[in-house]
């Protein structure tokens, strides 16, 4: 009982974070909102029980993703521009697919339900044959290094390849910034 | 920041710590939550840590970006090469149960390895968007 009320606590902080970032325009203030909102989620998915995720999102969303942020924010300025207008067609937008996918809810099964079907297609399979197949205690571990191997390099190509293009769009050094500017000036 | 004294002996206590707990959710993955991704992330840290203290440029000679990149080229290399290994052991890509005479060592040595590699692909990956984005 107690862990729902604390679920029902951080999913309503939860919410008034997403609408304090939504109304903030210093961005500086928005990036530290964002890694609360991060923090936060992390604490649910502690609650949750599903402690690898939650470590994830404390090492990435609360720390590294903010640091970016932050490095992104000293190359451009801290004001938001103000677009103060509201556009009716956003508006109406968004409240139909918020109440189409409240509608869609009404479908899927209850939260960790055994007939979920999550639950009834290879989880099973893995809980019963990790330990006698692969032997590490931390089935998560487990299931992403070995059952699904290919998706995890499939993962780390990914990271490599965001790498590779952000480093293409952005990785100049300073020497090289001044080699351009002497050639374009010349 | 150097000239900040208390930011200065933070850091310097702070970042061993934080390169250990990295190698302990590398390596402790296998038993306890963590692995490659965390690990690379928690040990990229350590060092933007210090390039927030100390500066971009001290950084950059501490991990040269050349270096870096090539190590971010190798953690992808080291996972498919496990892969390649279990091929040439006469497996299927990734099976790690060739790796070894008993299949759950196996196991244990391809997942030890492949999280290496994640872990190395991440650390620099972060570290060197770290370089992309900062501005001495």
């Amino acid at each position: 009982m107690i862990v729902l009320y604390i679920n029902v606590i951080i999913l309503c902080l939860l919410v008034i974070t997403a609408i304090a970032i939504n109304q903030q325009d210093n961005l500086f203030a928005t990036t530290m909102l964002t890694g609360i909102f991060s923090l936060l989620s992390a604490s649910l998915f502690v609650c949750l029980d599903a402690v690898d995720v939650a470590f994830t999102e404390a090492a990435v969303g609360a720390g590294i993703a903010l640091i970016l942020f932050l490095g992104a924010l000293s190359l451009i300025k801290y004001k938001e521009k103000n677009k103060n207008e509201i556009s009716f067609l956003g508006f109406l937008i968004v409240i139909l697919t918020g109440s189409l996918l409240i509608y869609g809810l009404q479908d899927i099964p209850a939260f960790g339900s055994p007939e979920n079907p999550v639950q009834t297609y290879l989880a099973d399979r893995y809980i019963v044959g990790s330990e006698k197949e692969i032997g590490i205690p931390n089935l998560v571990t487990s299931v992403l290094a070995s059952y699904r191997g290919y998706d995890t390099l499939g993962e780390v190509t990914v990271i490599f390849t965001a790498c590779i293009g952000v480093l293409m769009l952005l990785g100049r050094s300073r020497g090289d910034y001044k080699g351009i500017v002497s050639r374009e000036k010349s | 920041m150097e000239h900040h004294l208390v930011l200065n002996v933070v850091a310097r206590i702070l970042i061993p710590l934080i390169m250990l707990f990295a190698l302990y959710v590398q390596f402790h993955g296998d038993y306890g939550p963590g692995g490659g991704f965390q690990a690379g992330v928690i040990f990229a840290a350590s060092f933007i840590l210090y390039g927030i203290i100390y500066g971009i440029e001290r950084l950059r000679k501490v991990v040269h970006p050349s270096f870096i990149r090539s190590l971010a080229a190798l953690g992808v290399l080291v996972y498919v090469s496990v892969g390649i290994i279990s091929i040439l052991n006469g497996g299927e890509f990734l099976n790690y149960n060739l790796l070894s005479e008993d299949p759950r060592t196996g196991q244990h040595i391809g997942i030890i390895f492949i999280e290496l590699g994640v872990g190395m692909t991440v650390a620099s990956t972060m570290i060197l968007l770290f370089y992309a984005f900062a501005r001495p």
